[in-house]
């Protein structure tokens, strides 16, 4: 694969959101119910997370982070795997020792996740490092939220990468919340993007909503990074329409933004304008949908059949 | 045989598992300027200074062992390491595990420590129990330069994380190392002195007060065998209960704190395997449970010397049960 120059087809982009809203969905139903453990779900990101993935080559490796769904299913992971991990099931990616916070998919090239907010920055530079050091082809893609780019790891990881010419491509998932707090309240600056220019970063805010936008604009990102062998900070204002965790009422979120993020929808912005410019029916969208629902369907029978791991896995893997 | 201060066989090890495998690379604060020796011989690609900022500095680390390299990174002052408390904690410690096995983090972290150069308690704690008890790492702490060699080495070569423990107060005396290819395993204590009536266990600079301590017990009849733990996990179980089923006495020694200190941990061990072995209680000495004062005669009196351990030993064989 060419990476920098692939084409995507716009339904492709829209069958992958529709698969991780169907499968962050099939969640919420089922921590509901008390079925599934509750997870930070990414509804609302997903166009974030597809945008990006897709600009991606095969080589490239991804840090993500507690919200991550949506960079694994873009990445092609198996959601019956995934939900079994979430569930704590063996044949999840992690054999259950990671639960939904922390999932690596090392054969996709998502890895070291770590939930510790601002760590997925601390770990890129040294990620970045083995792949120059070691001549692998490929940059770094480390997603993180704008609460992460609050901590100290953010500036240490950011001087570090401009310093020793790492090739990261820093994405900066910008939801509005940091875990119960708006970024208002905890962001000196409107955006993210504005921090990476005092390190030398070339950087962007784009519509993280819609997903045109963001693929087109991580093709260019990735494109700087892989021939400037250098840094680049993508930030992609978008809306964590969904609690901090589930089950989270929101009662501390203003109603009025939220309305008018939902407006936005970017799965429905998607769709409506490809259906407006002719490329697909209504009916197509709708044996999508159908599609999507029979695959999340069977991934969660998939999870629910998959045993509890033994107890002798408890010590498994502490030491190599 | 050569003779090498344990900062030289620090370099020493460097240098050998430098030429041996490619994978390894040195980075931290100021290591290419204090060890230009290296930067000239395997690159500055190999060899690199960082910023003064041990998040970033562990972080880089984990995220290059994870992927493929084997660095080594110099955070120079043990209390230092709180910066770094994340990274090698809750990520080189746990995200083998978290990922079910997808990852190993062959990586190893220098940081001085220890009373010496009465530079006060932010560049002096021995923290070294915070990480024996953080699953996922392995923890050394040499008491001589041959020892440092040796240890180094194989901690490079290991594929789990290792936290090195340099003492400052030895790291110019010289000692005798052996030339060339020599590793001493991680988790391998060694027993310094034969001894059948009480066993003086300890690691780092506190080794050397045992042994002094064991010399004066000699002149009063009084036979101890001294181990240096050398690694304090993996802990050589069996070479400190072997000792304690031969003597029935022990006395742990060290400089850390005493408080949940490895002294701790030791003697929870003896009583729960050796207890009718034990002809007397089990004794702790270590520092107190305050921060280290910079003024050299308080420095030196948080330390256990010889003097203690030797009167701590003698009651002991004078003990009688009740």
């Amino acid at each position: 694969m060419n990476p920098a120059h692939h084409e995507t087809d716009p339904r492709q982009l829209l069958q992958q959101m529709l698969l991780i809203r169907a499968y962050e969905e099939a969640i919420v139903a089922g921590s509901g119910t008390g079925k599934i453990p509750g997870t930070c779900t990414s509804v609302g990101q997903e166009a974030a997370a597809v945008g990006v993935v897709n600009a991606l080559g095969a080589d490239d490796l991804i840090l993500t982070n507690h919200r991550s769904a949506g960079h694994l299913l873009a990445r092609g992971a198996d959601p019956g795997r995934l939900l079994a991990e979430v569930m704590g099931r063996s044949d999840g990616y992690c054999r259950g020792h990671s639960g939904s916070l922390h999932i690596s998919v090392k054969e996709l090239g998502i890895v070291l996740t770590s939930t510790i907010v601002g760590a997925e920055l601390s770990l890129a530079p040294g990620v970045a490092l083995s792949q120059t050091m070691l001549d692998r082809p490929g940059i770094v893609v480390c997603f993180f939220g704008d609460g992460a780019a609050c901590e100290g790891s953010f500036h240490e990881s950011l001087n570090l990468a401009a310093l020793w010419n790492l090739p990261i491509l820093y994405v900066c998932e910008n939801n509005q919340w940091q875990a119960f707090v708006h970024r208002r309240e905890a962001t000196s600056r409107e955006h993210i993007s504005d921090w990476a220019a005092s390190y030398g970063i070339p950087a962007r805010t784009v519509d993280g909503n819609d997903v045109s936008a963001v693929f087109a604009a991580a093709q260019e990102a990735a494109a700087q990074v892989r021939e400037s062998g250098r840094p680049y900070l993508l930030e992609t204002w978008t809306y964590r329409t969904r609690g901090h965790f589930e089950p989270d009422d929101q009662a501390y979120v203003d109603p009025a933004e939220r309305e008018a993020w939902l407006a936005r929808d970017p799965i429905a912005m998607c769709r409506d304008r490809l259906i407006a410019d002719g490329h697909l029916t209504p009916a197509q969208s709708a044996a999508m949908a159908d599609k999507v629902a029979s695959r999340i369907a069977v991934a969660q029978a998939f999870a629910e059949a998959s045993p509890f791991p033994d107890v002798s896995e408890l010590t498994r893997d502490v030491y190599a | 045989m050569t003779t090498l201060t344990l900062y030289d066989a620090v370099g020493a090890a460097l240098t050998e598992e430098m030429r041996r495998d490619h994978s390894v690379l040195v980075f931290g604060e100021g290591i290419a300027t204090k060890r230009h020796d290296l930067v000239q011989e395997f690159g500055a690609r190999r060899v690199r200074n960082t910023p003064l900022a041990e998040g970033i500095i562990a972080g880089t680390a984990v995220g290059a062992a994870g992927t493929g390299l084997r660095p080594v990174i110099d955070l120079l002052f043990a209390p230092f390491l709180c910066y770094a408390m994340d990274e090698l904690v809750n990520s080189a410690g746990k995200l083998r595990y978290m990922s079910g096995g997808q990852f190993s983090f062959p990586l190893v972290t220098l940081a001085m420590t220890g009373a010496g150069w009465g530079v006060g308690a932010q560049h002096n704690h021995n923290n070294e129990a915070w990480f024996v008890h953080s699953p996922g790492l392995k923890v050394v702490m040499p008491s001589n330069p041959a020892d440092a060699k040796g240890l180094l080495k194989a901690a490079i070569r290991d594929d789990n994380p290792v936290l090195f423990f340099l003492d400052i107060g030895l790291l110019y005396q010289p000692g005798e190392v052996p030339t060339g290819e020599q590793t001493v395993p991680l988790g391998k204590a060694a027993v310094l002195r034969a001894g059948s009536d009480v066993t003086l266990v300890s690691y780092g600079k506190t080794v050397h007060h045992c042994l002094q301590a064991a010399d004066t017990l000699a002149g009063k009849g009084i036979a101890a065998e001294v181990i240096d733990l050398r690694s304090l996990k993996p802990l050589d179980e069996a070479a400190i209960l072997a000792s304690v089923a031969k003597t029935g006495r022990l006395v742990v020694v060290h400089e850390a704190n005493r408080l949940c200190g490895v002294g701790a941990e030791i003697a929870a061990l003896v009583a729960e395997e050796a207890f009718t072995s034990l002809k007397a209680p089990v004794v702790r000495l270590g520092g107190p449970d305050a921060p280290v004062a910079s003024s050299y005669p308080l420095e030196q009196a948080f330390v256990p010397q010889a003097e203690a351990i030797a009167a701590a030993a003698e009651r002991l064989c004078c003990y009688q049960h009740a």
